[in-house]
């Protein structure tokens, strides 16, 4: 009995925070409200369907995905530092992952706007010593960039919670039997490590795929992503139905993409408990 | 059992919740005849000198709560939906316009605003107010381009120099929808209220075709006053009051407004139409056309004052300025801007197809 009293304010929590304002998305989304009053319709869905926003949405799925594949190529190898035992420094390294994660994200994209400037810091040292100039900001390469800067430290932990649980025996074991390091990789870490690869992807995927305001800063307003819609519907336009049904369509893809990872990730959750 | 349990709870923190924001009101309205009043004013950001809040509250013992905003569209959408309880706002002329047909502003008495006699004639009764029931200005200002003499050596004079692909991005547009396809109208020789497909087209095509031709180096709002002391561009669309501003820090920049035309735009104060303090509200306002209070507005932050004393005090150096007081003859082919209604999901629609390429 102890127990379920506990878990109260937690759903009293979910119900204020989660629950209603996801009915009134729904709400909101399959309604329009003219002369008439307000009523039922699927029109919202209807016009995303036209070839512009479609084309937004792929865009937006698109730098996502790409970003998260960069994440993970570079995340991986540092998890795997960090979890090994020759490796004697993890903490300081993993210390300098995290300690930017305690300043505010949005000022540490600022930070890159003036870091990237044509006259910017990062140009004053390259020209300083004669290196050709570097010219990415209000590129698709600058929103990249600050994706992955970002939201690389959530694809990192997961997999280095996953990599510290495996037994040293089972690597021992398979080097006894005489793989060479490439095969002990394939065919005992890497598999063993899928579900804290898996939630990575997830956790950098979700707040990549929906993110407006690094694009906006990054990307120069050059980039509609699919996060800047839904933002301008809601304040340029205060047309909360057409924006609803966005953010229920956006919805509905990251279910999906849950879907897949829990597919892999079904034996333990893995990294996922450090979330 | 539990989920009676479950029910009650939620119920008893609906209540509380209810009882509080009760409560919230209440300390507004009751308490406020014997008790300091607390008034609410709503303003774009970086727009009223440093102490004049400071010497309203010490003058009339009265509080002022003061937040701003960063656009119109951001302040309509709180207002609309019920957010802050304000009492004084100052938007500009198509949002006014909007929001009197909404029934969101009250008509303002005018005996309480003695100081409006200051207000030059030419800014009273303007379109989006035509009576001036509901209005003061506050201020007013152009749209235009501002440029680096020593990045420039061609005539600047017409919006056609922010297409000419000579200048590699070279160009800040400003990330605003209306502002944007406005000046491109402009360009085209169209109004820049029109509702028209074809012309808005047209329009499009232009800023694709800008796009393409690689002059823009992007799209920014407030940052680009930094950018342009910094010399990061060549050319910016701006507004004219961060000219003058951008000017004072590097003086290599200059400020025209194009020849085609382009936006002649007022903010004016108004009081909402659920305030509880009207007339501290209207106070509020006829301190600030008050000579000195004005002045030291448009002083601070560099705009154009449509108060005749405060002008006089200006210095002439500012007054020749066209950047802060443009002649008659350079504003004759400006516009004013009209609440497009509907129509502005179609220029949503124009500007989502131009940066989705």
């Amino acid at each position: 009995m102890n127990r379920k009293w506990v878990s109260y304010p937690y759903f009293v929590w979910m119900l204020i925070f989660i629950i209603i304002p996801s009915l009134l998305i729904l709400f909101y989304a399959f309604t329009v409200r003219d002369e008439q009053g307000i009523r039922f319709t699927l029109d919202n869905f209807y016009k995303f369907c036209e070839p512009i926003y479609i084309t937004v949405l792929l865009k937006s799925l698109g730098l996502a995905l790409f970003s998260t594949f960069v994440c993970l190529i570079v995340g991986y190898p540092v998890a795997m530092i960090l979890a090994s035992k020759q490796f004697s420094r993890s903490t300081t390294l993993s210390m300098l992952f995290i300690i930017p994660m305690w300043m505010n994200f949005l000022l540490r994209t600022y930070s890159w706007l003036t870091l990237l400037e044509k006259n910017g810091i990062i140009n004053a040292i390259l020209s300083f010593f004669n290196l050709p100039r570097l010219d990415i900001l209000y590129t698709n390469t600058a929103v990249v960039l600050g994706m992955v800067y970002n939201f690389l430290p959530f694809m990192i932990l997961p997999i280095y919670t996953v990599l510290m649980k495996i037994d040293g025996k089972l690597v021992e074991a398979a080097q006894d039997l005489g793989g060479n390091s490439l095969t002990v990789f394939s065919k005992i870490t890497l598999p063993l490590s899928i579900p804290g690869v898996m939630s990575g992807i997830t956790m950098v995927f979700m707040p990549a795929v929906t993110t407006f305001v690094i694009s906006k800063l990054l990307g120069g307003g050059q980039y509609t992503l699919i996060g800047n819609f839904i933002e301008r519907q809601f304040i340029q336009l205060s047309d909360w139905n057409f924006g609803s049904a966005i953010s229920m369509i956006m919805m509905i893809f990251i279910l999906i993409s849950i879907g897949i990872m829990s597919k892999f990730d079904e034996d333990k959750g893995g990294g996922a408990a450090l979330w | 059992m539990k989920r009676v349990l479950a029910g009650l709870l939620v119920l008893a923190v609906v209540l509380s919740t209810g009882a509080l924001a009760g409560c919230g009101a209440n300390n507004t309205t009751s308490k406020g005849s014997e008790e300091k009043v607390t008034l609410k004013v709503y303003n774009w950001g970086d727009y009223i000198g440093e102490d004049v809040i400071k010497k309203f509250e010490e003058k009339y013992n009265i509080n002022v709560v003061y937040d701003t905003f960063s656009d119109n569209e951001v302040m309509h959408t709180k207002l609309k939906s019920g957010g802050g309880d304000y009492d004084v706002a100052i938007p500009s002329d198509y949002m006014i316009k909007r929001m009197i047909d909404e029934g969101m502003v009250k008509k303002l008495n005018f005996e309480n605003i003695p100081n409006y006699k200051y207000i030059d004639d030419s800014f009273k009764n303007l379109g989006f107010d035509p009576k001036n029931e509901y209005s003061v200005p506050y201020m007013w200002g152009t749209v235009g381009i501002i440029y680096n003499k020593t990045m420039v050596t061609d005539k600047v004079d017409s919006w056609n120099i922010l297409w000419n692909d000579k200048y590699k991005k070279q160009v800040f547009m400003l990330d605003s929808q209306r502002d944007s396809i406005g000046i491109t109208l402009k360009k085209l020789g169209y109004s820049l209220n029109t509702k028209k497909m074809e012309e808005l087209e047209n329009a499009k095509e232009e800023l694709i075709k800008q796009k393409e031709l690689g002059v823009v180096q992007s799209y920014v709002g407030d940052e680009v006053k930094d950018k342009m002391i910094m010399g990061e561009a060549a050319f910016a669309v701006v507004w004219s009051g961060d000219a003058v501003f951008m000017k004072r820090e590097n003086p290599d920049l200059e400020y025209v407004i194009p020849k085609e035309g382009s936006n002649l735009w007022f903010d004016s104060m108004v009081v909402l139409n659920n305030t509880q303090h009207q007339k501290e509200a209207e106070l509020f306002i006829n301190f600030m056309c008050e000579t000195d209070i004005a002045f030291e507005n448009a002083d601070y932050i560099g705009y154009s004052t449509p108060h005749t004393e405060a002008k006089k005090q200006m210095s002439p150096d500012l007054l020749s300025d066209i950047a802060a007081y443009p002649t008659k003859e350079q504003i004759k082919n400006c516009e004013v801007f009209e609440d497009l209604a509907d129509s502005i999901r179609d220029y949503d629609r124009i500007w989502t197809e131009i940066s989705a390429k």
